[in-house]
């Protein structure tokens, strides 16, 4: 039996499928999964995201620990609140895991990170903390729901306490806000607008209640995973990890070159992948055939092998089906991919396939 | 719990088979399976004519979730698959008795249908499964 969160007696009353999942016991669906996609694109759904372990690092050397830590740069967290996705990258270039890092402030930062990975990344940080003064906490006391969707920040405003609910409502994407030991974030993991409330532990049921009774729909990580998809957006362990680095899985936009001289652990290593005529790159697949994509099938051009997918779905926002892959550059506008040993036409899109409940590729 | 019709037959691997009784036979998957297989999104039927044998794999439901093979219960003939599927998969969730057939089946020897689970041996096992 995996662990449970805050919620998992709120998953059993509503008939959840339950699923182990990073050690955890989490939802699957309550239901219909599709019927909980739609509902965060067009209305606002709720996840449980308990699993998922918030980190705060605070010290003098809080900043220059997470400069050398990080490949994205927290020097450009200038405003308070301000949010950042990052890889924590190992020497040899890969990822240790994916985070998000929002800055609260005066040598304050709170990290977000994968619930499969917390232990492990929380070895990693203690391992290069070295004489940085920085204390690394694990917040294990703190909760967490995602509410996304469009109507997910209209719905969420009068369930706020009054202390956090005006900064809240005023957040911009990607800013976070505290308050009352609340932390309101403007972020997500489905394309869609909405909020993420860390929380205690204690309040989480009291809040998850009232959501629902204001019409937003309980969600499992079922939707969860092919709203990500759509999105574009990238699953630790299955589109990166600790041997495929972000220059090859679409995320290079996260990595921050400049300064030169920020020597962040990684830099060397995938300095020479950048310059490496070999490096593979990350595209979006849309099957213009029958079938359904799925993890590791093989993507080829001619007959010609060329790369395989990562992650692959049946998008229920487009009615078809879509894949992100690791290729060979230039793999063209076309290839194949072979679906239970047959090749199915596939067209190569850049994601996201979907964006504010809206399709992003020509179908 | 999840419906098991009495008058129908049943195999290990969650296929149901109704006699038609002007010697065919039609298949599809239970109650069980299409809940365990959550929200269906894409179903490859078998062609007309096709001769398969008994436990060969001549379909594959596509769930959100993962793609399942569909076998023969019986070997014999493929006389015609249920051409709605395509456009409208989930009938198998909504209807997995009725709209949501997947193929009809000539045996080549309609008596193995004896050999088939009835209902009580197939409520069993999807209750073992649960």
């Amino acid at each position: 039996m995996g662990l449970r969160t805050p919620l998992f007696s709120e998953h059993e009353r509503l008939g959840a499928r339950l699923v182990p999942f990073g050690g955890w016991e989490m939802p699957l669906h309550y239901g219909s999964q599709l019927d909980e996609h739609h509902a965060v694109r067009r209305g606002a759904g709720m996840f449980d995201v308990s699993h998922m372990r918030p980190l705060d690092i605070e010290g003098p050397d809080a900043a220059a620990f997470l400069r050398h830590l990080l490949a994205n740069d927290v020097a450009k967290l200038q405003a308070p609140g301000k949010a950042l996705y990052s890889c924590m990258l190992n020497q040899e270039g890969g990822v240790v895991d994916d985070l998000i890092v929002y800055a609260r402030g005066a040598g304050r930062y709170r990290i977000v990170v994968n619930a499969a990975t917390a232990d492990k990344d929380v070895a990693w940080m203690q391992a290069q903390r070295g004489s940085f003064e920085v204390g690394i906490r694990r917040r294990d006391d703190l909760a967490m729901i995602a509410i996304q969707g469009p109507e997910a920040r209209a719905r969420t405003e009068p369930l706020l306490p009054p202390e956090v609910r005006e900064p809240a409502m005023m957040l911009q994407p990607f800013f976070a806000a505290d308050g009352q030991g609340w932390f309101v974030g403007r972020t997500g993991y489905s394309g869609e607008d909405g909020f993420e409330i860390i929380l205690p532990g204690e309040e989480t049921a009291g809040l998850w209640r009232a959501l629902h009774a204001a019409g937003v729909r309980p969600c499992g990580l079922g939707a969860r995973d092919t709203l990500r998809l759509e999105a574009g957006m990238n699953l630790y362990g299955q589109d990166m990890d600790e041997t495929v680095g972000p220059l090859e899985s679409g995320l290079e936009w996260t990595i921050a070159w400049e300064p030169a001289e920020r020597g962040f652990v990684g830099r060397e290593a995938l300095v020479r992948l950048r310059d490496d005529p070999r490096r593979r790159e990350f595209v979006g697949l849309l099957l213009s055939g029958r079938g359904i994509l799925r993890s590791h099938q093989q993507v080829s051009v001619a007959g010609v092998p060329m790369g395989q997918t990562t992650s692959g779905g049946f998008s229920p926002t487009l009615g078809r089906s879509i894949a992100l892959a690791r290729v060979v550059r230039g793999l063209g506008t076309n290839c194949e991919v072979d679906i239970r040993g047959k090749l199915v036409p596939a067209r190569v899109v850049e994601p996201p396939f979907v964006r504010h409940g809206r399709a992003r590729v020509q179908l | 719990m999840s419906e098991v019709p009495a008058e129908l037959r049943y195999t290990k691997t969650h296929e149901w088979v109704r006699d038609n009784g002007d010697g065919t036979l039609t298949v599809g998957i239970t109650d069980h399976a299409q809940e365990a297989l959550g929200d269906i999104v894409f179903v490859e039927t078998p062609e007309a004519g096709r001769q398969v044998d008994a436990e060969e794999t001549c379909a594959v439901v596509e769930s959100v979730k993962a793609a399942s093979d569909i076998y023969a219960p019986l070997g014999g003939e493929i006389l015609e698959a249920n051409a709605a599927l395509t456009d409208t998969p989930d009938a198998i969730n909504t209807s997995p008795y009725e709209e949501g057939w997947i193929f009809r089946l000539a045996p080549g020897d309609p008596d193995a249908l004896e050999g088939l689970l009835d209902a009580a041996a197939y409520e069993q096992i999807a209750e073992d499964e649960a």
